[in-house]
C-alpha cells in the first residue's frame, strides 16, 4: 500500500506520553482527500488514483481545471495530486479516503518545501570552515580556491559554491505517528517537519520494515 | 499561536497551580513507575529559578543531599507531578538563584517572607 495523505503544517508543541516524559510534536491538519480520477494501466499505462483537496473559489482555477473537476460534478480543488497505487478498482471517482488505512502505521515520511534562506555563502550553505579574522587575513568568509590550473582547465560540475538556499523539496524519514485525531483531522508526529507553518506537506508510510515493530 | 495548537495545550494544562515563587521551599510529590506498581516519591527542595510560560512552565528545585546539590527540573503541567506544597515562603531580591550554588551551610540560607 502506498497511499499517501497531504496537510497543512500548523506549528510545534509538546505532549506528554504515558510515562510522563515530554515529546516534541509537529501537529499536521489533514484536509480531506476526495478522488477525483481513477488511472488503471489499461485506460493511463500505470495504476494510480488523483486526488483532490482544499476547496477554492471556481475563478481561482483554470478553465481545463475547472471542467475536469465539473465534468465529475466535484468542487473546484487547490490541489491536484496523484497517488500510485495496486488495486485502483477499489476506488471511484467523488469517493473519500478515510483514515482508518492508516492506522497501523507507526512511521511516515513526510515531505514539504523548507524554509527559504535565500542567497547564501559556502559557511552557511556547505558548513565551509571561516578564514583567520585578524593577524592581516583578509581571507575571512571566501570559498578558497576551487580548481586546478591548465589541467583541467575548468571547474568541475557540481562543485559546492554559494548559491541559493532552502525552498526546496526535502523528505524526512521514519517520524513516529503520536496521535491521530480522527475527529478534529489532527496528525501528531514526533519531531519536526521541513517548511514554514501553514506550509502544504505530504504524507506517506515509510518502508514496510519500519512499519513492522 | 495557532489556535488548534493552543487548545491542544489547553487540554493537558492542569487547572490550577500553586505560586511558586524563586527562593520557595517546596515539596514536590512525584509519580514513579516501579514495575507495574506506581508510587509517590516526595522532593522537598529550594526552588531556584523558573522558567517558560503557559503550558511549558518548569522550575528547577534544589536540594543538597549527602553532602552533594541536587537540582531537579519539574515540568509544572506534567501528569507525573501530583502536588506541589509550599513549605515557607523565601525573601529573595533575584529570580535567578544561582548564587546557592556556591554556598553551603549557613551561608545558604534563606530568609523567610513575612506577610502582613
Amino acid at each position: 500500500m502506498t497511499l499517501g495523505l497531504f496537510g497543512e503544517k500548523l506549528g510545534m508543541t509538546q505532549i506528554y506520553n504515558e510515562d510522563g516524559l515530554v515529546i516534541p510534536v509537529t501537529v499536521i491538519k489533514l484536509e480531506k482527500l476526495t478522488v477525483t480520477q481513477v488511472k488503471t494501466k489499461d485506460t493511463d499505462g500505470y495504476n494510480a488514483i488523483q486526488v483532490g483537496f482544499c476547496e477554492v473559489k471556481k475563478r481561482k482555477l483554470t478553465k481545463a481545471e475547472l471542467m475536469h473537476l465539473e465534468n465529475n460534478k466535484l468542487p473546484a480543488f487547490k490541489y491536484l495530486r496523484e497517488l500510485r497505487i495496486n488495486n485502483p478498482g477499489n476506488y471511484e471517482v467523488g469517493q473519500e479516503i478515510d483514515l482508518a488505512e492508516f492506522e497501523n502505521i507507526q512511521k511516515v515520511d513526510i515531505t514539504g518545501k523548507s524554509i527559504g534562506k535565500g542567497f547564501q555563502g559556502t559557511i552557511k550553505r556547505h558548513n565551509f570552515s571561516r578564514g583567520p579574522m585578524s593577524h592581516g587575513s583578509k581571507n575571512h568568509r571566501l570559498p578558497g580556491a576551487i580548481g586546478a590550473h591548465t589541467t583541467p582547465g575548468r571547474v568541475f560540475k557540481g562543485l559546492k559554491m554559494a548559491g541559493n538556499m532552502g525552498n526546496q523539496n526535502v523528505t524526512v524519514k521514519k517520524l513516529s505517528i503520536v496521535k491521530i485525531d480522527k475527529d478534529k483531522n489532527l496528525l501528531l508526529v514526533k519531531g519536526s517537519v521541513p517548511g514554514h507553518e501553514g506550509t502544504m506537506v505530504s504524507i506517506k508510510p515509510s518502508r514496510t520494515v519500519w512499519n513492522s515493530n | 499561536m495557532n489556535p488548534i495548537i493552543a487548545e491542544l495545550e489547553n487540554e493537558q494544562k492542569k487547572k490550577t497551580l500553586p505560586n511558586v515563587e524563586p527562593g520557595d521551599l517546596v515539596k514536590v510529590f512525584v509519580l514513579i513507575k516501579e514495575g507495574n506498581k506506581e508510587r509517590t516519591q516526595p522532593f522537598e527542595g529550594v526552588v531556584i529559578k523558573k522558567q517558560g510560560c503557559g503550558f511549558r512552565k518548569t522550575i528547577t528545585v534544589r536540594r543538597v543531599f549527602q553532602g552533594i546539590g541536587v537540582e531537579r527540573v519539574i515540568p509544572l503541567h506534567s501528569p507525573k507531578i501530583e502536588d506541589i506544597k509550599i513549605l515557607r515562603k523565601g525573601n529573595v531580591r533575584r529570580a535567578r538563584l544561582y548564587y546557592l550554588r556556591e554556598r553551603t551551610g549557613k551561608a545558604a540560607r534563606i530568609k523567610e517572607k513575612v506577610t502582613r
